[in-house]
């Protein structure tokens, strides 16, 4: 094993709250951090309180956060050992990570070729079959023929998803045979442009279900989990809330999930942190693997809260090359908490997204209140980016405990200038059916066409 | 540098025994209020006043144009970004458009954000100059935080000037294209 390095400075190529969060872990550590920055983000708030910026490019994604040459250019410039890509952009780009290998620098994150197996969606699914973890009935196809043997086998409603896709983007359900071939067709049209590789695979669509994960942190030759999460609230595949540990779960079957993750990450020789997805159907006692995300999770906060970890400072420990530090008897999971996503999005106008700017920003504080944000008064959100304004994560002894607590918080919570989610999260977490626990993915979907929490009625 | 939630926690700790109802911590670098409501929980607003460090970018691709060209790394985008149709009209941004035209209709942008004028990168535009379209035609897309609008024409005729390029962003009401309407 190659000795560890100790990592002196760190580009941050990430904006918003994830910036931020990750510029809190390197000043703990004693780590310079350098946030890459479009032009839209030069005077950011994340800009601030980094140690320095360095200029990515213009405000467009495509020329600045995804541009891969400017990233390591950036990195190289400001003579950092590593790049730490946060989640979303570049995060999970094999690209990244070789040209981060090819310059001499630490790519925060697993090796490329880990990327590239989870990357492919159908390959991510091989490994999990190889793994021994049950997968949803489905397979490959490359025509219309092949797509209609296939559903007739595999049972309807069938969902088609491209192999590129991930994340809830190029999903698909087709719900009865005369769908089917103009569902294929315009997904296989569409995978190429989208995601520049056209393949496409079916599988069963599974509904109800619960959309359970589990955190996986690895060395590259040990690996561990810190639980699992529940983000069964979403919105078009997009999660809204999520929760640890995932209420309301026979014992057996949250045990057998965990092991399942466990293998998964074992088969690939994970390094890093990563997140393996599940959906379950927990009347049946039966779960599938969905896919794995192999980057720090915009949820990853919920399992700090409950694990007293610190997931980024865990996850440089690793790409320094250090073993883990912990076994999973060290890993003791205490209390629950639930993180709501707090977005510039009007829930009255069908989520219509709300940018512009924000002239007041309040959070609550308080025992068991954590605001991860990158908002103060004058903030802006620039319609190019994504719609995540704060999350606010409560945390308590038990989950009754939290819900009371987090409907006080989001009374506290007040952000001008801009339409936001926060009416929808009051309303949902005083949702006696969301107070039970152990909703599933169709839920949001129910509970916002009866009217509840914040669209207008 | 500000403080942690940690630190927050720790100063409200001791706020807690005291009879004070509000604390403002105003520093060079931030102003932190912490603010007790009549439940008697906390509320905090931070305010980072600190200025950016900026070190010197890189070259070459800390020059905006050589990146905006996106001669760098277009091919490397996925689908994380629209649809890349070539060649848009040339001239006429939109602070030269006049914002009404004699006989001619405006489509605006329903919400700011980027203005794409086919659905998928190597597709054929939705409409060019000389197409005919009714109301409900999709005449292009406006994304805004990731999400895809379609803009309709609302209007029946003839478009008879494009006038924001693809991939090009767009305020919101700016006028995206203009149509002659049948009479």
């Amino acid at each position: 094993m190659t000795p560890a390095t100790r990592l002196r400075r760190v580009l941050v190529a990430n904006r918003g709250e994830i910036a931020v969060r990750i510029i809190r872990s390197l000043r703990a550590l004693g780590i310079e951090a350098v946030l890459a920055v479009s032009d839209a983000d030069a005077d950011a708030l994340p800009a601030r309180l980094a140690d320095a910026t360095i200029r990515l490019g213009p405000a467009p994604p495509a020329a600045s956060y995804l541009d891969v040459s400017a990233v390591v250019r950036a990195a190289l410039a400001a003579r950092a050992g590593a790049v730490h890509p946060g989640y979303g952009f570049l995060s999970e780009s094999p690209r990244l990570a070789r040209a981060c290998d090819a310059a001499g620098l630490i790519f925060i994150g697993p090796t490329a070729g880990q990327l590239d197996a989870v990357g492919d969606k159908l390959a991510a699914r091989g490994h999990a079959i190889a793994a021994g973890l049950p997968v949803v009935p489905g397979g490959a196809v490359s025509d219309v023929a092949q797509a209609a043997e296939l559903a007739g086998r595999i049972g309807w409603p069938v969902l088609v998803k491209a192999v590129g896709g991930g994340g809830g983007r190029g999903l698909r359900p087709v719900r009865e045979p005369a769908e089917l071939g103009p569902a294929v067709e315009r997904a296989i049209a569409e995978a190429g442009a989208a995601f520049g590789d056209p393949r496409v695979y079916l599988e069963r669509y599974v509904q109800p279900g619960r959309h359970i994960e589990v955190q996986l942190l690895g060395d590259g030759k040990r690996v561990i989990h810190l639980g699992d999460r529940d983000c069964s609230v979403q919105r078009r595949y997009q999660k809204l809330l999520e929760e640890a540990p995932a209420p309301r779960l026979d014992a057996g079957l949250r045990d057998q999930i965990r092991r399942a993750g466990v293998a998964f990450g074992e088969h690939l020789g994970y390094r890093g942190l990563g997140t393996v997805e599940f959906l379950a159907d927990p009347g049946r006692g039966e779960f599938w693997f969905l896919e794995m995300n192999a980057r720090i999770q915009v949820e990853h906060p919920v399992t700090e809260a409950i694990s007293g970890l610190d997931l980024v400072a865990e996850q440089i420990a690793v790409a320094e090359g250090r073993q883990l530090r912990l076994a999973q008897d060290d890993v003791v999971l205490a209390g629950h908490a639930i993180e709501c996503r707090i977005n510039a999005e009007d829930p009255a106008e069908g989520f219509r997204p709300s940018p512009g700017t924000v002239t007041r920003a309040v959070f609550p504080a308080g025992p068991g209140i954590r605001v991860d944000t990158h908002l103060q008064a004058g903030s802006a959100v620039p319609p190019g980016y994504d719609s995540l304004l704060a999350k606010l994560i409560v945390s308590g002894h038990d989950r009754d405990e939290v819900i009371e607590r987090l409907c006080g918080a989001l009374r506290r919570c007040e952000i001008a200038g801009v339409a936001t989610t926060i009416g929808l999260h009051a309303g949902l977490v005083a949702d006696p059916e969301f107070g039970r626990g152990g909703v599933d993915t169709g839920y949001l979907a129910r509970f916002t066409e009866r009217g509840g929490g914040g669209s207008r009625g | 540098m500000d403080l942690t939630s940690d630190d927050v926690q720790d100063i409200l700790r001791l706020l807690d025994d005291l009879p004070f109802g509000e604390m403002r911590l105003q520093t060079s670098r931030f102003t932190l209020v912490l603010h007790r409501g009549r439940d008697g929980d906390w509320t905090q607003e931070m305010q980072v006043s600190s200025e950016p460090a900026v070190l010197p970018a890189a070259s070459p691709g800390g020059d905006a144009r050589a990146a905006a060209d996106g001669s760098a790394g277009a091919s490397e985008v996925g689908g994380a970004v629209g649809p890349d149709v070539g060649g848009g009209p040339e001239g006429g941004g939109p602070e030269a458009v006049p914002a009404a035209q004699d006989g001619l209709v405006a489509v605006r942008a329903p919400l700011p954000g980027t203005f794409y004028r086919a659905p998928q990168p190597g597709a054929p535009p939705f409409v060019e100059v000389g197409s005919q379209v009714e109301p409900d035609t999709v005449v292009g897309i406006v994304e805004t935080m990731k999400l895809m609008n379609s803009v309709s024409a609302q209007a029946t005729g003839t478009v008879t000037q494009i006038v924001v390029t693809n991939a090009e962003p767009a305020q919101r009401d700016a006028v995206l294209m203009w149509i002659r309407e049948d009479r």
